[in-house]
């Protein structure tokens, strides 16, 4: 067996340059076949949806938003420790650690907390390393379908804790379901 | 007497005139949703039901635009330009016969806004003035680019003619009549021209195809080559006359393909209708059918525009001389032999 002739897929062929047939070069075969193809098109399922409307399913494993998350008692429970900003491989993360005051019990659950805690949303590549870094099960990357929103302005996309920590009425009601 | 004719004639003209704009209205959304069934997607479905009311929102978009005028040395003619088209576009349906007649109030009334005995030579004269248009159009643009597609357009439009022409002869010399009104007449019940005619009525389709620049002969808009075509300096609803031209060229086109060789507003069964339910039912539903067929074509053209590839220059001008006009040619002394020897 000579080297031209192997053919692993099996569908190897020759190129020809034969001269076509007088009913080949009508063309008129080719294009009833052409058309016959469109018109079944016109029939198949649509693959595009009508998006606000229908929204196409999420991944089961799809990362959302970060949520900076509060305990039963609605504190806050990320402690500064920075493992997060640390573990983050695009580096989005940055906060600055401030000591717990006694009047501020109800708000803080560990004596340090984050003074200020902000993440670079056009860093981020929500690869969920901060959740697996962080040692208070503090920071999650949501499976809400809360996404980042488009903006023309570059400032906007550093989330501070204003947008990170979880709505206290939502802390509220995630431990009245538990309960 | 004579005002009720007046009264009859101005309703038929404007009716006309309607019913062509408004199929010219929805040939633009017919275009978007075939488009976009034939790809898989599901075409505009915002502005109104199932997307009724596209065609008007594009108009006001359209009309909210701004109208850019190149550094043109003509400006006249830059205006004038599409002006043309669609004046040229909208003239050829006053000869079509839309049904035979109806009985309205005791009179006759003839379903034609004209009907003249020349009726083919009027359709090809106007046909030819409507290169015009696009020619003074890419002129006056002032754009390289936009004068080479015009002068595509001149070439392609006048060989396509002389085939579409020569087409017409064999079926001038079957009815011997120019009158599209005798044409649609002698097609009684299923006695369809193209059944007589099948290779005039391939040789027609495929002029009417390179008449109205659609697909595969839109040499004039090659995005690629000539970023745009003729209308690449045109902006805002002259350039929506433009288009709107085009659309209504095809309208025209389908209703003359109808008319011609699908048998206009014959159907069989005619006669047994007009027995059983009355002259005017009969012609009424004729009226229908014609539409039908007219919308069969307008599908045809969207249809053939996703399947087959644009055509090259030099195939384009190889199909319209050395084919399609020894083709038509063939055709007729065919047909001629043919009538000599049943007479």
């Amino acid at each position: 067996m000579s080297i031209q002739n192997i053919s692993l897929s099996g569908r190897k062929k020759q190129v020809s340059n034969k001269e076509m047939t007088l009913g080949e070069r009508l063309y008129i075969g080719a294009i009833a076949g052409g058309m016959a193809t469109t018109f079944k098109h016109l029939f198949k399922k649509k693959v595009t949806i009508n998006y606000p409307e229908e929204t196409r399913p999420f991944s089961p494993v799809y990362r959302g938003q970060h949520m900076l998350m509060r305990d039963e008692e609605g504190r806050e429970r990320c402690t500064a420790c920075g493992l997060c900003a640390l573990s983050c491989p695009a580096e989005a993360i940055t906060m600055k650690a401030a000591e717990r005051k006694p009047d501020e019990k109800h708000l803080y659950r560990e004596e340090k907390y984050a003074e200020i805690y902000e993440i670079n949303m056009l860093r981020c590549i929500y690869c969920g390393l901060c959740e697996e870094a962080c040692p208070k099960q503090a920071i999650y990357l949501t499976t809400s379908k809360k996404i980042v929103k488009a903006d023309t302005n570059r400032e906007h996309f550093i989330f501070g804790k204003e947008q990170l920590v979880m709505p206290l009425e939502q802390a509220i009601r995630n431990t009245a379901k538990s309960e | 007497m004579e005002e009720a004719i007046i009264i009859e004639k101005s309703v038929i003209i404007v009716a006309v005139f309607a019913i062509t704009m408004l199929f010219a209205m929805y040939c633009t959304l017919a275009e978007r949703k075939i488009a976009a069934w034939i790809q898989d997607r599901r075409g505009p479905n915002r502005a109104g039901p199932g997307g009724m009311l596209q065609p008007l929102a594009d108009g006001l978009k359209l009309f909210a635009k701004e109208e850019f005028m190149p550094n043109t040395p003509n400006t006249f003619l830059f205006v004038l330009g599409p002006f043309i088209s669609m004046t040229m576009a909208l003239m050829t349906s006053a000869v079509i016969p839309w049904g035979d007649t109806l009985e309205i109030g005791g009179r006759k009334v003839v379903l034609q806004a004209a009907d003249i005995n020349v009726a083919m030579l009027y359709v090809f004269a106007v046909l030819s003035v409507s290169v015009y248009g696009i020619m003074i159009g890419g002129w006056a643009s002032n754009n390289k680019y936009s004068l080479i597609s015009a002068m595509r357009v001149a070439s392609q439009m006048i060989s396509y003619e002389i085939a579409m022409g020569l087409s017409i002869v064999a079926l001038l010399m079957m009815h011997s009549s120019m009158s599209l009104r005798d044409i649609a007449a002698g097609q009684h019940e299923m006695n369809w021209n193209i059944f007589y005619q099948p290779i005039g009525f391939l040789i027609f389709l495929i002029c009417s195809f390179a008449e109205t620049n659609r697909t595969p002969f839109d040499l004039a808009e090659c995005e690629q080559e000539l970023i745009g075509g003729y209308h690449t300096e045109y902006s805002s609803m002259r350039m929506g006359f433009f288009l709107f031209a085009e659309y209504a060229a095809m309208f025209i086109s389908s209703t003359l393909l109808a008319v011609l060789y699908l048998g206009a507003y014959n159907y069989p069964g005619m006669t047994w209708a007009a027995e059983n339910w009355g002259e005017n039912a009969a012609n009424g539903i004729g009226i229908a059918v014609l539409f039908v067929k007219i919308c069969f074509f307008i599908f045809l053209y969207m249809w053939v525009r996703w399947t087959i590839p644009r055509f090259r220059y030099d195939q384009l001008m190889n199909l319209g001389w050395k084919t399609l006009i020894p083709l038509a040619i063939i055709n007729i002394v065919i047909t001629a032999v043919v009538l000599l020897l049943k007479s």
